[in-house]
């Protein structure tokens, strides 16, 4: 089975985020960008998939010239091949214009995918809104938040988080599944495959080249603002012994913050 | 008009979805048109009430004997029918998970973005305008939508429920046809997880733990709070859970589940910024840690600076004092 992984780069979760009011964007400059958490959970699917039923696993990036290093990650953990979909655009915060660029691909370039693996949401943009319009562009149905995943022949089966309980969804491949944390535990790369990742080309395929016109691929979110939370008062320190704090607790839950 | 979807588990409405509709009326009304509520497969008892409580005064009933388990595909075909039909201005979810499931998947439909995950819709020269927290919480993007109806996810336990009792909504209803083949997936069975009543991502109140629970015998402590606390949940940090002292569907953060109760306790957590994405939207925050250093205070509106082992019997005793 061909395996497709969409895989994005993005800043590392502890980052600290600056933001440029004017271009109402983050700023990137002294950020450290990663293979998003989730994608890691996707690809690592992706690898077991194939370790246990053969096929070819393709990992794919719509990004600027950097996201050539979370694609050479993903060689290096053990994907067969990666490509670049070259984005000239600043992160514009639309899922609808990443999902057009990711299905076009899978038309023109890998039509017979019989998976297509996703992570949950991708950090920062915090949308997880891809994985489902890609699934839809394509006429596929679609598992989100999954924790665990089973595929015999053309029939899969997937567990999802919903509140409280798990929900099992039944579906026919080719689909669109994203991951969640606990549907495995990613690889670290080996000194192997870091090696034999660097003697890999990785192409880079533009907009035009997947047929999309400039129209197609132009944002349609209109960002009015980017601001940064408001800071949090300093709040009350609340003495003496545990059980002298617990009760002055209580009373100021009732009476000041009105939470009880 | 704005369409507010009503979602329906274990044959109830789900809290979250009326939050949205109240929210979705007062947008409408800033806009000068109606809110109105889409209820997709089966209606429970009583729904008209509940959703004419809410504030609308119409329900679209969508039906079809494919749309009875939830489908994304199924769901989304029937939804998108609707909107067009109506030529709704705008169609708000809960950002639950069936919400966030379905939304992404209707924009698509109709070929226009979304907002997910908002926590806050205000109008403001005759349009919607969304507000959504990204990068776990640590900037907040508000945005237009001109293309086309808007599509939003809406966080729950964010928008207040106020009752301002209207009268029973009239239901309407919409038989949907639904191609042969259209639907090439759906929800085979609920699995549910023993005990757990109510889902920290929905609960008032969230007891959370960190690394100093030292195990589940520490939860079993934090579970004893949370019974005699009104709708509450145990949350855990990442750290926890990772050690298999509590499931991984009680983690909050980056990692985990964002959750805006009213109140939340962090007991022996030391507020890294991937715990802290999860839970910086709720109103009322409590720490409780040895360290008086821990970056979890400079996020609480109060702290104890002690042993949570300590606190916990404390709190639990003060607490049953007040109801007796
Ligand atoms: C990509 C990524 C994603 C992540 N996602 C998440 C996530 O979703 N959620 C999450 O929580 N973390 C997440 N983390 C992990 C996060 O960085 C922290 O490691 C984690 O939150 C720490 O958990 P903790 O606060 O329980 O433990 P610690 O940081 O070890 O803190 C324990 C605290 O308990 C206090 N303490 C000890 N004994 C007592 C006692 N008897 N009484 C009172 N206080 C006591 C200590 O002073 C300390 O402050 C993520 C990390 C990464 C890299
Ligand atoms: N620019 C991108 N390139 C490749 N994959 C992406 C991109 N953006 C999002 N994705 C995929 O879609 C998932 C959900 O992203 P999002 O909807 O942005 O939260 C991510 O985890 C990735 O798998």
């Amino acid at each position: 089975m061909n395996i497709l992984v969409f895989i994005k780069r993005v800043p590392d979760t502890e980052s600290r985020i600056r933001i440029d009011r004017e271009a109402k964007s983050i700023v990137e400059e002294g950020l450290n960008f990663v293979l998003s958490p989730y994608d890691e959970y996707a690809l690592e699917e992706a690898l077991r998939l194939r370790e246990a039923k053969g096929g070819k696993v393709t990992a794919v990036s719509f990004g600027p010239d950097e996201a050539l290093s979370t694609l050479r990650k993903a060689l290096a953990m053990g994907a067969d091949e990666a490509v670049l979909i070259k984005d000239d655009l600043r992160e514009a915060y639309d899922p609808l214009r990443i999902a057009r660029v990711l299905a076009a691909f899978v038309r023109a370039r890998q039509p017979d995918a019989g998976l297509i693996l996703f992570g949950r949401m991708s950090v920062g943009s915090d949308n997880a809104a891809v994985p489902p319009m890609v699934a839809e562009m394509l006429g596929l149905p679609q598992a989100t938040v999954v924790t665990k995943l089973e595929i015999s022949g053309q029939e899969a089966a997937a567990c999802r988080e919903i509140e409280g309980a798990l929900e099992k969804v039944a579906f026919r491949l080719p689909a669109v599944v994203s991951a969640q944390k606990g549907l495995n535990e990613p690889r670290y790369e080996t000194l192997k495959g870091i090696m034999a990742a660097k003697k890999k080309t990785v192409p880079v395929v533009t907009l035009a080249e997947l047929g999309l016109s400039g129209e197609e691929a132009v944002p349609r979110v209109e960002i009015l603002s980017l601001e940064l939370p408001a800071a949090k008062q300093a709040g009350k320190i609340l003495p003496g012994t545990a059980e002298e704090a617990a009760r002055e607790l209580v009373r100021l839950l009732r009476n000041e913050a009105k939470a009880l | 008009m704005i369409l507010c979807f009503i979602e329906i588990r274990d044959g109830k409405i789900k809290k979250s979805s009326l939050e949205t509709l109240v929210a979705g009326r007062r947008a409408a009304e800033a806009l000068g048109f109606p809110a109105e509520a889409v209820l997709v497969g089966s209606a429970p008892e009583g729904a008209a009430a509940e959703i004419g409580a809410a504030g609308a005064a119409k329900i679209h009933h969508l039906q079809n004997p494919a749309l009875t388990d939830y489908s994304s595909q199924g769901f989304a075909l029937a939804v998108e029918g609707l909107v067009r039909e109506t030529a709704a201005r705008a169609v708000f979810f809960p950002a639950t998970a069936m919400g966030r499931d379905l939304a992404p998947r209707l924009a698509a439909r109709l070929g226009v973005p979304l907002a997910s995950d908002c926590t806050a819709v205000s109008v403001s020269g005759g349009r919607l305008v969304f507000t959504r927290p990204i990068f776990a919480g640590k900037a907040l993007l508000t945005l237009a939508l001109p293309a086309g109806p808007a599509i939003a996810t809406l966080r729950p336990n964010v928008f207040p429920l106020d009752a301002e009792p209207g009268p029973e909504a009239e239901v309407v209803p919409h038989a949907v046809a639904i191609p042969e083949g259209a639907v090439a997936g759906k929800v085979a069975e609920i699995l549910s997880e023993s005990g757990a009543a109510i889902d920290v991502a929905e609960a008032d109140i969230v007891v959370a733990g960190g690394r100093a629970m030292k195990g589940p015998e520490g939860f079993a402590r934090l579970s004893d709070l949370a019974a005699v606390l009104p709708r509450a949940a145990v949350g855990a940090s990442r750290t926890a859970v990772d050690a298999g002292w509590i499931g991984h569907s009680h983690q909050v953060g980056q990692t985990g589940k964002t959750v805006s109760p009213n109140l939340y306790f962090a007991f022996g957590i030391s507020g890294a910024i991937q715990h802290l994405a999860g839970m910086s939207s709720s109103k009322v925050v409590v720490a409780v840690n040895k360290d008086p250093e821990a970056p979890i205070f400079k996020v609480a509106d109060y702290g104890i600076v002690a042993d949570l082992f300590q606190v916990v019997p404390a709190l639990i005793a003060e607490i049953k004092a007040l109801g007796s």
